[in-house]
């Protein structure tokens, strides 16, 4: 076999940048990346048979159940070409594979001179894949079309090859066919990565410049931070310095992954591997900044850095008000690792004191949520998830808005929400029924092109309050799950706005307030009278619910008071019984939230302002405490 | 200081849908016995618990079950000679009877009176066969009137039926006419309870199975406010939160326990309260009479009431009755709260007690649960 053990490779600090070829793979969640460079690390033999497991890059347990990865990484793999005999060394940098990390897959892409574009020849290329293609075209990045899984029976390798090579305008028979299942291809393909894709270029004289691709915490080490060292050198013990910030740090540790981390006498041009700082906080080393020396500093960044920006906002708020602190410290460890997600203390009358959370997606939002629950026991209930909103008032003042109870209640001129620009990639037959839904959701045309005879990709400017709705589920549900979606920031857009309040007994409830398009507006109030008025009970005297704009009424249900509440007999002088009794739903009435004078169970809050998931979460909790 | 008896019967020759009492059919207690091999030492246990009560004089005793007219009148008989003969009986010593109406005669009743009963109370529970039919009850409604008229030519001073309201399928109109029979009746004293479907009756699981649907609040509490109209329009006075009587004819061993009064129940899963304690039964009759025949208490748990646990349990108790509550024993955050339920026309103040209105006795134990707990 063409490995080479890593003794004999060419060393970190010591190897030629034409002996290197930097790589990613753009996949599509189970199209097979995993399994794949699983394979690449078993023939390369940087992991001996014996060691390996299943998705070994996959750091987070999250990650391995998911199959999705989060974080991407980089993996030095040594290589005798089989077409020429010479020995390279190939920098295999993972992707996240999923619409909410398209900034970083674009640095994770910047860093690369390749891409092996992967797909399943059994369902074909998804919309994100072919995002993440577009964003690997733009960067001039060489692409080298990989159908996988080509042992499945229902492998239909022409017919994919034929929409690959469209895609990207190559031949169909061009792609390479693999199976990262049986380990087919593989070589061949570690092959053309050195054949096509070409070696980096770079002065190794000049001041230090290396791209910040991933920066990951680790708790025994601090900041772990990847690079791909454009100009120039870095080494350890040497003072570097952040471009963007201008922070100086000391290089403790400069190494590679192979696949684990081995310290190195440095960093030359064109080679990836990682450096520890000693800090503590991701947001000091961050993604698409650049890295220069302290003595020898770069005038000129590389290109496309961006701080991260949160597009969504949710409320997360410990299910036991008691939580609240361990909940803090959750996050503050969190952010640590993740330089994306920003939060400030909340406090709601209905759900207590939380966190008011900004992330760059849905996906993002549940990642954090789920390793909050995971890793630090917490229970948790989110409110439903909003954009941030740009109000313009009648004076010119603006106002950022995100949580729609800050929503102003003055003269507002215009709102101005985020807009996205998405693609959906789907089977011809669903044309129809994806432009109703995206019609529905305020969407306007861009364009539709046919990948494949029947295969279509259609273009669709959206609100991403829209899609942060139920657009996705919308559009499974309607095209049996055929379409996929990706979708990226495209500006903002002046939106028919309004605020929907909810009244109870002619109270506004801050938490139950949206922000809606006018059109909508009364089918949200219909909706939320009407889930409300079956979650509170009834009172001692009638509540009115009602929905507004501003002070117009736009529906109205009401809670009768109640009527009967009261045990009539005591069987044969069973006081005990009685007032136990009583006690019990006592207790179950300390869960009722005041709102005014009107007791409002959690669960209502809960259920009109959650997920599914959080309902069930409440009822099982109710259940285990009874 | 007095001490009231409750006397357990725990037989019934057959369970009613509805019911999750204490109390066994002869078959479930043993294959194939009949009531009479199933009860025959019953009375002798009872006589043996009651050697461990206080020896206090005795204002009111109450024969529960269970189906107390499935014994023998000598049998219960035996009971009340016994209590008599240990702890006296006040002169005007309320004992009363739960019958079945369907197996009085007018020998049995003229028995049961020579045994000391004074007071009788029949189950009567409807007047509409389509009612009973649901309760699963077995009697004809026309042995009610029969039941009744028998009684009073036997002597009985003081006639109760009892009514339950509420029960699937039944109508307000439905409601009407039994309330109405009841009071056309030669009674003195009406019971109407609302029906609770308890987990684990036959009732329960037809309702779960769709059969019958539940009953509904708003339905029960018109039927609540209809009893109380008629009862008072025929001189029945409301006194406790499901009890109408004519005057004097209020039934004073319910009273005993609203009034938190000390009394020993008697038989398996009784409960008694003495002086803040209270404490309960084991619940099978079997289990109890071999506790008791080996002279071993057959309490299964009792508990000690705090200070706290007694105020609330005399406003828990006091609220339902017709006196209300004194205005000079509750503190200002509680009169605070009753405040809203004046607004609201749920209580009303009369002198220095805050008494329910008829609406507000529908939600007492809301009102309860909010001044106390």
């Amino acid at each position: 076999m063409p490995a080479i053990s890593l003794a004999k490779a060419p060393q970190p600090a010591a190897t030629n940048p034409a002996q290197i070829r930097n790589f990613c793979i753009i996949a599509h969640i189970d199209h097979g990346k995993s399994t794949l460079a699983d394979r690449m690390l078993g023939i390369t033999e940087v992991v001996e048979a014996r060691n390996m497991r299943a998705q070994y890059l996959d750091r987070m347990d999250i990650e391995r159940e998911r199959g999705i990865t989060i974080k991407s990484q980089a993996v030095r793999l040594p290589w005798r070409s089989g077409i020429d005999g010479q020995e390279y060394i190939l920098n295999m940098i993972d992707t996240p594979g999923h619409v909410d990390f398209t900034y970083e897959v674009s640095r994770s892409l910047a860093a690369c001179e390749g891409a092996v574009l992967l797909v399943d020849c059994a369902q074909g290329i998804e919309a994100q894949t072919l995002a993440n293609l577009y964003l690997a075209m733009e960067n001039n990045l060489t692409i080298i079309p990989v159908l996988n899984k080509i042992d499945l029976p229902n492998a239909q390798p022409e017919k994919f090859a034929a929409e690959l090579a469209k895609l990207i305008g190559c031949q169909p028979e061009d792609c390479l066919r693999v199976s990262g299942k049986t380990g087919d291809g593989v070589a061949e393909l570690l092959d053309q990565i050195i054949a096509q894709i070409p070696a980096p270029t770079g002065d190794a004289n000049a001041p230090a410049r290396a791209l910040i691709f991933d920066s990951v915490y680790d708790a025994y080490r601090g900041v772990v931070t990847y690079v791909r060292v454009i100009d120039g050198h870095l080494s350890p013990r040497e003072q570097i310095q952040m471009f963007s910030t201008g922070v100086r740090h000391e290089a403790l540790e400069v190494g590679v992954i192979s696949p684990e981390p081995v310290a190195s006498k440095g960093l030359g041009v064109g080679e990836v591997g990682y450096l520890i700082t000693g800090v503590k906080d991701v947001r000091q080393s961050r993604v698409g900044d650049t890295i220069t020396t302290y003595n020898n500093p770069t005038k000129t960044a590389l290109a496309g850095y961006k701080d991260p920006k949160p597009m969504v906002f949710s409320g997360l708020f410990p299910l036991d008000g008691a939580d609240f602190p361990v909940l803090r410290e959750a996050l503050d460890k969190l952010q640590l690792n993740d330089a994306a997600l920003v939060y400030e203390p909340e406090s709601s009358a209905a759900l207590g004191f939380g966190f008011r959370c900004g992330f760059l997606g849905l996906l993002h939002m549940e990642i954090v949520r789920e390793r909050l629950e995971r890793e630090h026991k917490l229970n948790l209930i989110s409110t439903a998830p909003n954009v941030v909103y740009n109000v313009v008032m009648d004076d010119g003042k603006q106002i950022r808005v995100t949580n729609p109870s800050e929503f102003p209640d003055g003269k507002v001129a215009t709102v101005f929400e985020p807009i996205v620009k998405s693609t959906i990639l789907a089977p011809s037959e669903f044309i129809g029924t994806i432009m109703e839904l995206c019609q529905e959701r305020r969407g306007i045309m861009l364009g539709m092109d046919y990948i494949s005879e029947d295969r279509v990709e259609i273009r669709y400017d959206l609100p991403l309050a829209e899609i942060v709705f139920d657009f996705f589920d919308q559009l499974k549900s309607r095209t049996k799950g055929y379409a996929s979606l990706d979708y990226e920031e495209k500006g903002e857009a002046e939106g028919n706005l309004v605020k929907v309040d909810i009244l109870l007994q002619a109270e506004a409830v801050d938490a139950f307030s949206a922000i809606v398009h006018r059109d909508k507006a009364y089918a949200y109030g219909v909706m939320m009278t009407g889930k409300l008025r079956e979650l509170i009970p009834r009172q001692q005297f009638e509540v009115p619910i009602q929905a507004a704009i501003g002070s117009r009424i736009i529906a109205r249900e009401s809670i009768r008071a109640i009527r009967k509440d009261v045990l009539a007999k005591c069987y044969g002088g069973d006081i005990s019984r009685k007032r136990k009794l009583l006690e019990k739903q006592k207790e179950g009435k300390k869960r009722m939230k005041m709102v005014g004078r009107v007791e409002v169970p959690q669960e209502a809050f809960v259920a009109a302002l959650a997920t599914d998931a959080d309902i069930e979460k409440v009822k099982a909790a109710r259940k285990a405490g009874q | 200081m007095t001490l009231s008896f409750y006397v357990h019967i725990p037989y019934c020759i057959k369970r009613c849908g509805y019911c999750d009492f204490n109390t066994y059919t002869p078959a479930e207690l043993q294959d194939g016995a009949t009531l009479e091999i199933v009860s025959n030492d019953y009375i002798d246990a009872v006589l043996e618990e009651l050697n461990a009560a206080p020896i206090e004089e005795v204002p009111t005793i109450f024969f529960g079950g269970g189906t107390p007219s499935l014994l023998p009148a000598t049998d219960l008989g035996r009971v009340i000679s016994a209590i008599r003969k240990r702890n006296g009986l006040t002169k005007d010593c309320e004992i009363t009877l739960e019958a079945n109406p369907d197996s009085v005669t007018g020998e049995k009743l003229a028995s049961y009176l020579e045994n000391g009963f004074n007071r009788i109370s029949f189950g009567m529970q409807s007047a509409k066969p389509h009612v009973l039919a649901t309760l699963d009850r077995t009697h004809n409604p026309e042995n009610v009137a029969r039941a009744v008229d028998l009684a009073r030519a036997a002597g009985f001073q003081s006639i109760s039926v009892d009514l339950i309201y509420g029960t699937p399928s039944e109508s307000l109109d439905d409601w009407r006419e039994s309330v109405e029979a009841a009071l056309s009746l030669d009674i003195d004293h009406i019971s109407a309870y609302a029906l609770i479907v308890e987990t684990g009756t036959k009732l329960a699981a037809q309702i779960k199975r769709g059969e019958f649907e539940m009953p509904d609040d708003d339905l029960m509490a018109d039927m609540y406010l209809l009893v109380d109209q008629l009862c008072e329009a025929k001189g029945f006075s409301w006194y406790e939160l499901s009890n109408w009587s004519k005057s004097g004819h209020e039934c004073r061993h319910n009273i005993a326990y609203w009034e938190n009064k000390n009394w020993w129940g008697l038989g398996p899963g009784a409960h008694s309260h003495i002086e803040g304690k209270r404490f309960w039964n084991v619940k099978h009759p079997s289990a109890y009479k071999e506790k008791v025949f080996s002279k071993v208490s057959p309490i299964q748990e009792s508990e000690i009431l705090s200070p706290e646990q007694m105020a609330r349990e005399s406003i828990m108790l006091g609220i339902r009755m017709r006196e209300g509550l004194q205005i000079s024993l509750l503190e200002p955050h509680q009169l605070e709260i009753l405040g809203t339920y004046r607004e609201n026309g749920y209580i009303q103040l009369h002198e220095d007690r805050v008494l329910l209105t008829p609406v507000g006795r529908l939600i007492a134990d809301r009102i309860v649960r909010e001044i106390t707990f």
